[in-house]
């Protein structure tokens, strides 16, 4: 499953936003450490707003501000507002007149697909955060080890 | 686990499950599975509750007399090839003492018992579609583990 670039600029943003609730962060400040059109990000960064995830502030320092509920929000939600991950076989993938090969195919990377939108459901806000920290504190704790 | 003093009002304390928990226990589960399974229960707690070995562990969170929760789990050794881990087969929280960090100190609690049986993991199997238990393993830390589980029906 590859997410499109929307969908992965939404959830690079929430996160940021959420780890840092309260504070207001600009469109040009999260293009920059991402290394995206601030052009793309500011649409992706209003549908987020009309999804009640996060608050515009207008005029100097202005930006953007979280406002969804970090432990109750999981990687689906985001994902779900930018793009239809639903599976082959809800969609009827492959055609009535499509190859036995094709079908049994299909079976298996919808498969993959059902296996991938669990772990989308089971993952908050949060819990990503926590697990960034935890990849942080490892990082930090390699690079005080001596070789 | 021993616990030498009382614990003070309103307190959560984490204990190994006795016979007269049991009646709560299956009410808990009752109320989260819909089905009262007295029996399994019972059977359960000959298997887990009154075991003598330290590999076994079925511990009850209690608060004032109610069990707000248990859980359940046990050293697997050399399961399908696996190193010596521990294995969580059931935790459930009272629907209306959950949000409260009973689950998190039920599983810190087992986890606790897994050490000193020696091992260092911990591992657990859930449902695709329990997205709440889901969510309350992945917040505790779990992830994936290298291991696929199959099945098949036996026509």
């Amino acid at each position: 499953m590859k997410l499109q670039k929307s969908t992965s600029l939404a959830l690079y943003s929430v996160l940021e936003f959420a780890a840092n609730p309260g504070r207001q962060i600009s469109a040009a400040e999260i293009a920059a450490k991402y290394g995206v059109s601030t052009h793309h990000l500011s649409k992706v960064l209003r549908d987020l707003g009309r999804a009640g995830l996060v608050d515009s502030v207008r005029g100097v320092g202005g930006g953007y501000r979280f406002s969804g509920n970090a432990k109750r929000l999981t990687l689906m939600d985001i994902i779900e507002l930018f793009e239809d991950i639903s599976s082959r076989i809800d969609e009827g993938g492959v055609p009535e007149d499509a190859s036995e090969v094709e079908h049994a195919l299909s079976v298996v990377l919808s498969e993959i697909d059902e296996i991938a939108k669990a772990t989308f459901r089971s993952i908050t806000l949060d819990t990503m955060l926590k697990l960034i920290q935890r990849q942080r504190q490892r990082r930090t704790e390699a690079a005080e080890t001596p070789n | 686990m021993k616990e030498t003093h009382p614990p003070a009002p309103g307190v959560r304390r984490i204990r190994p499950a006795q016979p007269a928990d049991l009646g709560q226990v299956i009410d808990i589960d009752a109320a989260v599975t819909g089905l009262k399974k007295n029996d399994y229960w019972y059977e359960l707690f000959h298997r887990y509750g009154t075991s003598r070995t330290y590999q076994r562990l079925f511990l009850v969170a209690e608060s004032e007399g109610t069990i707000e929760g248990f859980i359940i789990g046990e050293v697997r050794d050399w399961e399908f090839g696996s190193p010596p881990c521990g294995w969580v087969f059931g935790i459930s929280v009272r629907p209306g003492a959950r949000m409260a960090g009973t689950g998190t100190s039920l599983l810190e609690a087992i986890c606790q018992g897994f050490r000193r049986a020696g091992v260092d993991k911990v591992r657990t199997l859930i449902a695709r579609d329990s997205a709440l238990v889901l969510s309350f393993f992945r917040s505790q830390g779990m992830m994936a583990a290298p291991i696929i589980t199959l099945e098949k029906a036996l026509d």
